[in-house]
């Protein structure tokens, strides 16, 4: 039994999960303190791979980092392809779970009260410990669901994958292509095995996160107890 | 140490237009909700930009639209107490208190905040969060959080509204045990006419942005510069006036002529009285009308705890319901008259009555 896939499929979704983060929430940062008619148009791009059918994005992605594309060019004068190597599947994962973490984080960010941001300037704090002790902290629970949804999504990516990275056992093959091609091939059993381990992951993942956060909160296990 | 401003910023209502020398002493500033108060404070304290002027703190200059000088609210050490005292709810007291202390070594930071908890009497509350603290509690580590950074000047935005009534002379007991050791520019910011005179030694009066008065306390309630700061400072009797050749005064509204002992260098507009100066006669000594001695008839009475406030009526009759006067007494005096007859004599005593140019 070859377990690539669930490596592949694991490291991808970490990566593309971490990349997400830190670019969905500097992203959410940046917008938070800027507005503007043209900033409404960005919104809308950012969001756009949630609505789009994923093979739709993985054409555009194959356009943009294809041979032929600006981003491909680009990579050529390095000798670096990316389509149908790992990497892309990493780009697929991200520029799809990108807009969860996008939108969640930036709910999160916009509940925090200002007047707690405004107390820390007037105390000294630089943006960046205004943004480390005090947004984030604060807007953590719902930077940590956006997180979760994120991985959960970058983990069930296929379309754009496909389309990308197309299916290189031991290189592109995620759990999902697997589960496609043993079908495919009439491989029952196979896919079944597939499936059944891609749930496993999945409930540990997300019973595991939801009982973490429910345990998260200022000085309630204190309050419970008096 | 001495706080200068003098700024100009166009609201969507109003523009607010100030400008005031704040020394050592603690000052109020009153004015009704919406006044322009909050944001006069978020402009010192580098929150708001306003659209022209400049703020002066000892010799930094804070804000000077001419030279383009903006320092950010992170530079200014102003410690600010925000009206709901932003607490960072994921933080306990001494965390909050130790907020400002960051560039500090730890043992000079656990020092710093040691002493100040111990000043505002939260020792026993140092690992609590704020969601776990009373409203006068959160009040001092609030407090505490905003003179843990040395600060040159304190701004506090109504501290004691959000407070159940119980809680307020005790907080109000803290507030001042503070300011008698802080020394340096401390500005509060109230609707509250009582709270801005025990808390204050000098007043700003703020009216749509404006300065309705700005003085000492004691001058501004004796004698208010114009009928509005008369309003302000909880002043409900008013009349137009006019001045009579002999120096008497015709009070216009009230049909009556009075002596009045404030010089004013400006014809009055109006005269005016506080309700608790009015003073009721209960024997009438002698026949000769006495100076500033008038019969009125009561119109309608309304009950305080402590006190009655009487709708009075200069004239036997009149419209159903209008009032010249209204008057508080205490109950116990009210008691020993009530059952006279009407009129009664009320003498609003020359001492009492001011007069106001607008």
């Amino acid at each position: 039994m070859d377990w690539s896939p669930v490596w592949i499929s694991l490291a991808t979704s970490v990566t593309a999960t971490a990349i997400t983060l830190v670019v969905g929430l500097a992203a959410a940062v940046w917008r938070e303190r800027h507005s503007g008619p043209a900033l409404a148009l960005l919104d809308g791009i950012l969001l756009l791979p949630l609505v789009l059918p994923p093979t739709v994005v993985g054409f555009f992605l194959l356009l943009l980092f294809g041979r032929h594309g600006p981003l491909g060019k680009l990579l050529l004068r390095f000798d670096a392809t990316v389509v149908f190597s790992w990497p892309a599947t990493v780009i697929a994962a991200t520029v799809v779970s990108f807009p969860l973490m996008y939108i969640t984080a930036r709910a999160a960010l916009e509940q925090v009260e200002p007047g707690l941001l405004q107390a820390a300037r007037t105390l000294g704090a630089s943006e960046w410990r205004v943004f480390r002790e005090i947004a984030l902290p604060l807007a953590w629970p719902g930077v940590l669901a956006g997180t979760i949804l994120s991985f959960a999504r970058a983990l069930g990516e296929f379309g754009a994958t496909l389309m990308i990275a197309g299916n290189i056992p031991g290189r592109t093959e995620t759990i999902p292509i697997a589960i496609y091609f043993a079908v495919e091939a009439d491989d029952i059993q196979r896919a079944l095995y597939w499936c059944a381990v891609d749930v496993v992951i999945s409930l540990a993942l997300l019973s595991g996160l939801y009982y973490w956060t429910r345990t998260q909160g200022f000085g309630r296990a204190r309050r419970l107890a008096r | 140490m001495v706080l200068d401003v003098q700024i100009e910023k166009k609201l969507p209502d109003f523009e607010l237009n100030v400008a005031f020398t704040a020394s050592e002493a603690p000052f109020s500033i009153l004015g009704p909700s919406g006044a322009g108060k909050t944001m006069l404070l978020r402009c010192i304290s580098g929150l708001e930009r306003p659209d022209q002027g400049r703020i002066a703190l000892k010799d930094r200059v804070l804000f000077d639209s001419e030279q383009n000088i903006r320092i950010p609210a992170r530079r200014r050490r102003i410690g600010m107490v925000f009206q709901n005292y932003a607490l960072f709810p994921h933080r306990t007291v001494e965390e909050n208190v130790a907020f400002g202390l960051h560039q500090l070594s730890s043992e000079e930071r656990a020092a710093r905040v040691k002493a100040l908890i111990e000043r505002t009497h939260l020792k026993e509350l140092a690992n609590r969060y704020p969601r776990e603290l009373s409203g006068g509690e959160q009040q001092r580590t609030a407090l505490a959080r905003a003179l843990a950074i040395d600060p040159e000047a304190l701004l506090l935005d109504e501290p004691l509204s959000a407070l159940d009534t119980h809680l307020r002379s005790q907080v109000e007991a803290h507030l001042q045990e503070v300011f008698s050791t802080y020394q340096r520019p401390t500005l509060l910011v109230t609707h509250n006419i009582e709270e801005a005179y025990r808390l204050g030694e000098r007043l700003l009066v703020l009216s749509r942005g404006r300065m309705a008065a700005y003085g000492s306390k004691e001058g501004i309630f004796r004698h208010p510069p114009s009928r509005e700061v008369g309003q302000l400072t909880g002043c409900k009797n008013f009349s137009r006036a006019r001045m009579n050749a002999d120096g008497t005064v015709e009070a216009l509204d009230w049909g009556c002529r009075l002596r009045v002992d404030q010089a004013i260098s400006k014809p009055p507009a109006y005269v005016g009285i506080r309700a608790h100066h009015i003073d009721f006669l209960e024997a009438r000594t002698g026949d000769d009308a006495p100076e500033n001695v008038f019969p009125c008839w009561l119109v309608r009475a309304s009950e305080t705890p402590f006190r009655e406030t009487l709708y009075l009526r200069l004239r036997p009759h009149g419209e159903e319901g209008a009032y010249d006067l209204q008057a508080e007494v205490f109950k116990e005096k009210w008691e020993r008259f009530r059952d006279v007859p009407c009129p009664w004599h009320v003498r609003l005593s020359p001492e009492s009555l001011f007069l106001m140019p607008e």
